[in-house]
Parts: structure tokens; sequence; C-alpha cells
């Protein structure tokens, strides 16, 4: 759970009734609560997180502000129970989250937050929701300290600039028809030479004729990718060559 | 305890990660950053300690926090309901203020160290203490036969009382009557279960299933139910052992199957622990020893069965005061141990000390709770452990004021809402007439379920109770006992007149058999 919050202002809560307020002696069943945000502000909720007070069920709808700048309300969660036996105790003083993950629709570009509360059973005096908090998604570079050697592990799907090279479609898709070659070589196996294949734009892999499978990252794609970027290295696209038994492929790079 | 881990890698030497009995979390992080500062450390290396890592973090913390939400205080985690933790904690202070006005007014400290020769009388005579005169091992002679002893530190009404008070402030509970209203003393909203819900949840129970208690008088020969009873034994399997309890235990493995259902065992550690309680008992005398002796005197000794037993209430329960072990289970008790201050530090945490040791003050029928146990266990160190287990999983309970279920154990407030409730659904004629007679039933059966019917029930028939709730895991069949017996003698108590008639109509339970009343209550109600 983040510790982040956003700064948020909760409204006072709005009852909804049938009839006349104050002639109307029965207690009210529903409640609504408005918490926005500064003006201008948006957030993509992660989190809301809450701590309940005798509420049964509730529902939240996001103000939603979409790219030409029309703000609607839509539904993210509907009818979420807390107390799973209204008139009972069990989860009525419990502290709750709503997660992102819970959500009908995507909670982004958020400007206001409302939650409906309802609470079927007379058997309460009152009942409303306390501490509400809205936390925010962390984005990709915030404080966590990972080390910079285990980011380099993970492989990241950016389209970078190309410098030249091949693009990395088109050279899977002729890496493909080597394979099927590979294939027909290994049915028909002869003693001549295969002579050599040359290639364009394709990393050195060097394939052992031994058990395991030695692979070394391209020391360098191009100089200039290395220095114009910060942080951690991203290797660029390398390929796979399955192996096979007595054929070995040499390939060079241009 | 140390724990060698050697990188798979062919990493140059190996290192070694000290297990500490409470390892912090600085040290957790440092050996973090230090595995990570290795220059050749691949990822398999990683994901091959992973679990070494998370086995030193469990095996560092001695009870798990209760899983809650992050942002929920450690005692919402334990007690979520605030008025109940109020309660709880306004009864704590005036047990504790109790307890200290005893102390400044004979004039007693709460521990004294005993002389010597005191402790060398006290070690030759360990095993006759009920012979003596209860005060001779206290300060003060004239401790015990204080007339302000009389009156226990608390006593059962107490707790009732607090328990009719308990009030949720957000709760409508006007006068009128109406469809909802609830007819008996405890006016607190939690969950309890109806006789169909329950019908499927001790299903064990049913009519039509064989039950230890009742088929067993029919002189059937036992043969294979001892048979599967001695594998059970054997195997060791403590869940199998639980399953088989619920139809109750044969009397002669019933001791080691209780024992294997509670993890507890007699290995010579549980011996030394046991030795050196002892120890301590003979070093120290403690102000609430004081209350025990009283209590064994006015309670067990009084009771036909259990007098014979004397000494070894005094060995458990004395040791049972000193045991910090038990302290333990104040992780998910929501009450809190009362703390002492070394004498002219009030109020510096670093010279506080729980007190008593175990966190535990002792009150008038505690010593019922061990009684029971006597007739299964001879040995001193094999029954005080039997007994802390089972004071710690569901004894607690019954003394403190909590609303969670927790593993479906039920604690004093859900027991009585409980009883209270099923009998008013199934014998709405009776609890009416009780009420306008002035004769509330859980004015009288609250004695029963605060002690679980120990004193009350003859003994055979008390532990094929007490299989059973071991069985389930669950102090429930308490509550629906209760609601039972009052169910078998509706009859007379419906023409009684008076609150003292009902009690007197009630009185003697020790000819009733359990698990006949048990099953009809539950099985052949008309609903």
């Amino acid at each position: 759970m983040s510790v982040n919050t956003v700064p948020c202002t909760v409204k006072p809560t709005v009852t909804l009734q049938i009839g006349d307020a104050e002639t109307d002696s029965s207690r009210p069943g529903v409640y609504v609560i408005d918490v926005t945000l500064p003006i201008g502000q948006t957030v993509n909720i992660q989190e809301i997180s809450f701590k309940n007070y005798y509420t049964a069920y509730v529902s939240v709808r996001l103000l939603r502000r979409d790219g030409e700048g029309a703000a609607k309300w839509v539904t993210c969660l509907r009818n979420h129970c807390l107390m799973p036996s209204p008139h009972t105790e069990e989860g009525s003083q419990d502290y709750c989250s709503v997660y992102r993950q819970q959500m009908l629709i995507e909670p982004d570009n958020v400007t206001s937050v409302r939650l409906i509360l309802r609470q079927p059973s007379s058997a309460w005096l009152n009942f409303s929701v306390e501490d509400i908090k809205i936390h925010p998604c962390l984005n990709e570079d915030s404080e966590w300290d990972i080390p910079d050697w285990l980011s380099d592990l993970t492989q990241v799907d950016q389209l970078c600039d190309l410098q030249g090279l091949p693009d990395p479609q088109t050279v899977s898709c002729s890496i493909q028809q080597m394979w099927a070659l590979t294939e027909v070589m290994q049915t028909n196996q002869t003693t001549a030479s295969i002579g050599r294949f040359d290639v364009r734009g394709v990393p050195i892999v060097y394939l052992h004729m031994e058990s395991n499978v030695h692979i070394t990252f391209p020391a360098v794609v191009g100089e200039k990718d290395l220095e114009s970027k910060e942080g951690p290295v991203m290797l660029h696209h390398f390929l796979f060559i399955y192996w096979l038994n007595n054929v070995s492929i040499q390939t060079s790079l241009r | 305890m140390l724990l060698i881990v050697e990188d798979p890698t062919a990493f140059t030497g190996c290192f070694v990660i000290h297990l500490f009995e409470e390892i912090s979390l600085l040290t957790f992080s440092f050996l973090f950053s230090s595995l990570f500062s290795l220059p050749s450390l691949s990822l398999s290396l990683f994901h091959s300690l992973l679990p070494f890592l998370s086995l030193l973090l469990t095996l560092s913390l001695s009870s798990q926090p209760l899983p809650s939400h992050p942002a929920a205080p450690p005692e919402h985690a334990k007690e979520p309901l605030a008025y109940m933790r109020k309660a709880q904690v306004n009864w704590e202070k005036r047990i504790l203020k109790s307890l200290n006005s005893m102390c400044t007014e004979l004039g007693v400290p709460l521990a004294r160290k005993r002389p010597a020769v005191e402790q060398k009388e006290l070690t030759n005579k360990w095993n006759e203490m009920g012979t003596d005169e209860p005060g001779k091992w206290t300060s003060s002679q004239s401790i015990c036969s204080d007339r302000r002893l009389n009156t226990p530190s608390y006593s059962i009404s107490h707790d009732s009382q607090v328990l009719i008070s308990l009030r949720n402030p957000n709760h409508d509970s006007s006068e009128e009557a109406s469809a909802k209203s609830h007819w008996g003393l405890i006016q607190v909203p939690l969950h309890d279960r109806d006789i169909p819900q329950m019908r499927e949840a001790y299903s064990e129970l049913s009519l039509t299933t064989g039950q230890l208690g009742i088929d067993d008088h029919t002189h059937v020969p036992p043969g294979k139910t001892r048979l599967i009873c001695t594998e059970l034994a054997f195997c060791q399997d403590s869940a199998a052992a639980q399953q088989y309890s619920r139809q109750g235990c044969p009397t002669g493995l019933r001791a080691d199957l209780w024992a294997l259902i509670l993890n507890s065992t007699n290995e010579p550690e549980d011996v030394m622990h046991y030795e050196q309680l002892k120890a301590g008992v003979i070093h120290h005398d403690l102000l609430v020893d004081n209350l025990i002796y009283k209590d064994v005197k006015l309670t067990a000794s009084n009771d036909d069965y259990y007098f014979v037993f004397e000494d070894f209430l005094y060995q458990v329960l004395l040791c049972f005061s000193r045991d910090t072990a038990v302290l333990e289970h104040f992780s998910y008790n929501s009450a809190t141990p009362p703390k002492s201050y070394i004498q002219g530090k009030v109020g510096v945490e670093e010279f506080a000390v729980v007190y008593p040791p175990n966190g535990v003050i002792p009150f008038h029928g505690f010593s019922m709770y061990v009684a029971p146990l006597c007739f299964l266990y001879n040995e001193p160190s094999k029954l005080y452990s039997v007994f802390r287990e089972m004071y710690v999983r569901y004894f607690f309970r019954l003394v403190c004021v909590c609303s969670k279920c927790v593993y479906t154990v039920c604690g004093i407030v859900s027991l009585c809402l409980q009883f209270e409730r099923l009998l008013q659904t199934h014998l709405p004629q009776l609890f009416y007439h009780l009420r306008e007679i002035g004769a509330q039933p859980l004015r009288i059966a609250f004695k029963w379920m605060v002690r679980a019917f120990s004193g009350y029930l003859s003994t055979d028939q008390l532990l094929l109770l007490w299989d059973r709730i071991l069985g389930y895991d669950s102090l429930e069949i308490v509550a629906v006992l209760a609601a039972a017996v009052f169910a078998f003698r509706a009859e007379n108590l419906m023409e009684v007149t008076s609150l003292t008639s009902a009690e007197a109509v009630l009185a003697d339970l020790s000819t009733l058999k359990v698990m006949p009343l048990i099953q009809i209550f539950l099985f052949a109600t008309v609903i």
C-alpha cells in the first residue's frame, strides 16, 4: 500500500431521501459524499482507502476528464459490500480499501470521486465513512532503490532509434526462412561444407557444437546509442537460433 | 541459530547469517543490501536464496501480527469495535485499581524474594502444599484470612455486569417492542448462528452418527473405534485427532488425543521449562499467589470431585503465574497485560515490568479450568503444558470483552448472545415467563458458560463436552448446551415464580447427560 495520498477536499455528506427532509421522521438510508481535487488537477487512482462506520454498501462514481477536456461521470464500483450482515456488527468499523484492479473502468484523469453509501438496516442511528484517502498511481521512475543490473535483465520493449539497422520485424522474417533452411539441412545431411551465410544487420550469435548454448551479447550496437541514453543500457534485440547437433552457423555483423 | 547459505554457482567462499531471537528490520535490510553488492550475483542465486530469506523472517517472529488492513492500528486488528475496546480498558482499570488498593491497604509488596529458610521448606513441601495453611507461604500470615480477600479481585457477578452494560452508542435500542427486539440482557448486535446453520456446522453430532457418551453405554465392543484411535496416536496426526474428537474420545486415549490436538509435548525442554517455573515459585512470592490460594480453597477444595487434586492445582497455577510465554497470546487477545513499575520509577517505561509475569490476574473460579485436566494427566509438567495451551486457545476468551470471532472461537459476549437468541427463538414462552418473574435466563446460565461448565457437570460428562470444544475448535457448543439445559427443564421452569426458585430448579446439573441434550436440541427441535 502506498503512503502517498493526494490532497483533496471531502465535502459534507448529502442525504438522499424521498419526501421532505424536515418533516420525515425516518432516518435516511443513503448518503452521498463528494471528494474533489483542487481545480485543474487530475489523478490516476491506485487505491481509495477509508474507515467504515456502519455503512453496509458503497458505490463509487468518478468524474473523469477525457482528452478533449469534457468531464463525464462513470461508475467504477457498484454496491460493494462492507457489512455482510447489515443488522450485525461484522465489518462495521473496519478499515477498507478499493483498489484499481477492482474497479469496472480505468480510474485515470479523475477530478472528483463520489461515494454513495447505503445502510438498509434501521438498527443503526448513523452511518458514514471516515478518513477517506485517495492514493495515486506510482510512476515508473519513482524513488525505489532498484540497482542498475536488475533493470538490465528486464526486457523493455522500446521503439528505439534504429540508427540504420533494419526493422526487427523484417529481420525476424528472414531469420525464419533461415531456420527453415537449417531444418532442411538437418534432414539431408552431407559432408560437403555449407559455405558462408551473410545476413546484414544481425548481431553476432556464436553457437558451439557442445552441450550448452553460449550466447554473448553484442558488445556494442552503435556507440552513439550508449552515450546518448541516460540510465541503464538497454540491450537491443538479439535473436536466438535453435541449435541443431550437426550444423553450425556463423553469421557476422556488418 | 546459525543459517549457513552456500552459493550454488560456486561463488568463492560462503557467508553466514546469524539468526537472532528478534531480528530487527534493520538487520534484515542490511542482509539484503549486502547480497546486492556482491559482484557476480546472478538472478538464479537470488531466487534460490529467497526461500531462505523468507524462512529467516518467519522464524524470527514469535507471534505473527493478525492480518489486517495496513492503515489499521494493532488494537483494531485484535478488536475492531471501539466501544468494546473501551469497555475492556475500563474493566481492566477497575481490576488493577482493586489489586493496587489491596496491596497498599495490606502493606504487602506485589512481589518479594523468599528468605532462604522459607525456600528450603517450600521445596520440601512442594508436593503437599494443600495440607498447609494457605497463608503459610505468603509474606503475612494474616493475609489469606483477611476479610478483604473474601471478595476476590473480580468475581463472576462483576464480569456479567460489565457485559450487560455493554452498549453500542450507534445502535438504535428504542424501548418499543418490535419484531427485532431482543428480550435478553446482552444488547450488542453481534452475529449469531441459528439452528439450521448449526446443524450443518455440527453435522458430526447428528442423531444418526455414533457418539461416545451415548453409544458406548450400550455395551457394544469398542473394536474398530479403539483401533482408529491407537492408529491416530501412532501417526501423530493432529488434524485427524481433532476430527476424531468431534464424536468423543475414549477415556483411555483421551489424554494422548488432547495432547496431540493441542500440540502439547512433554519433551525434556518442556520439563525443564516447568522446573524453571517451579524454581521461580520457590524464590519469589507474588501477591497474586494469595488470590490463587484463596480461589483453590473456596472452589476446588470444596468440590466433591476435585478436592483430591488440590496439590496439583497449586503446582500448576503458581507456575502459570510466572510463565512469560503466556504473554505471546496477547498478540491476538484484545486485553492488555497489566504493568508495574520498579519502586520509585513509576511511569518510566524502562522500569516497567508485566505483573503478574504471565499478564493474567487470576479470578474467582480460575482453578476450575485446571481441575478437570487433573483426571487426565498425573505428571505436573504435562498437566501444566496442556492447561497452558487450553488457556491461550480457549479459556482466555471467557474473560475478555471481545467481539471478533477468529477461527470461529467465540468470546463470552458472543456466547451469551448466542444463548439468549437460541432461547428466544426456540423457547419464547419460557423466556417470556422467566423475564416476567425477574429471572433473566442469562443470570443463571452465565456462571455455567464462564467456567465452560466445569464444576457443574459430572466429570465424565464435562470431559465429553470439552472433547467437542477441542474437536470444533470453538466454545460455541457451551452456549448450545446451556440452551439445551433450559429446554430440558422447561416444564419445571414454567411453574416457578421467582428467581430463587428458578435457580433451585437449575442448581444441580450433575445428573445430566450432555450429548443427548445437545443432539436433541440441535437435531430434534422443530423449526
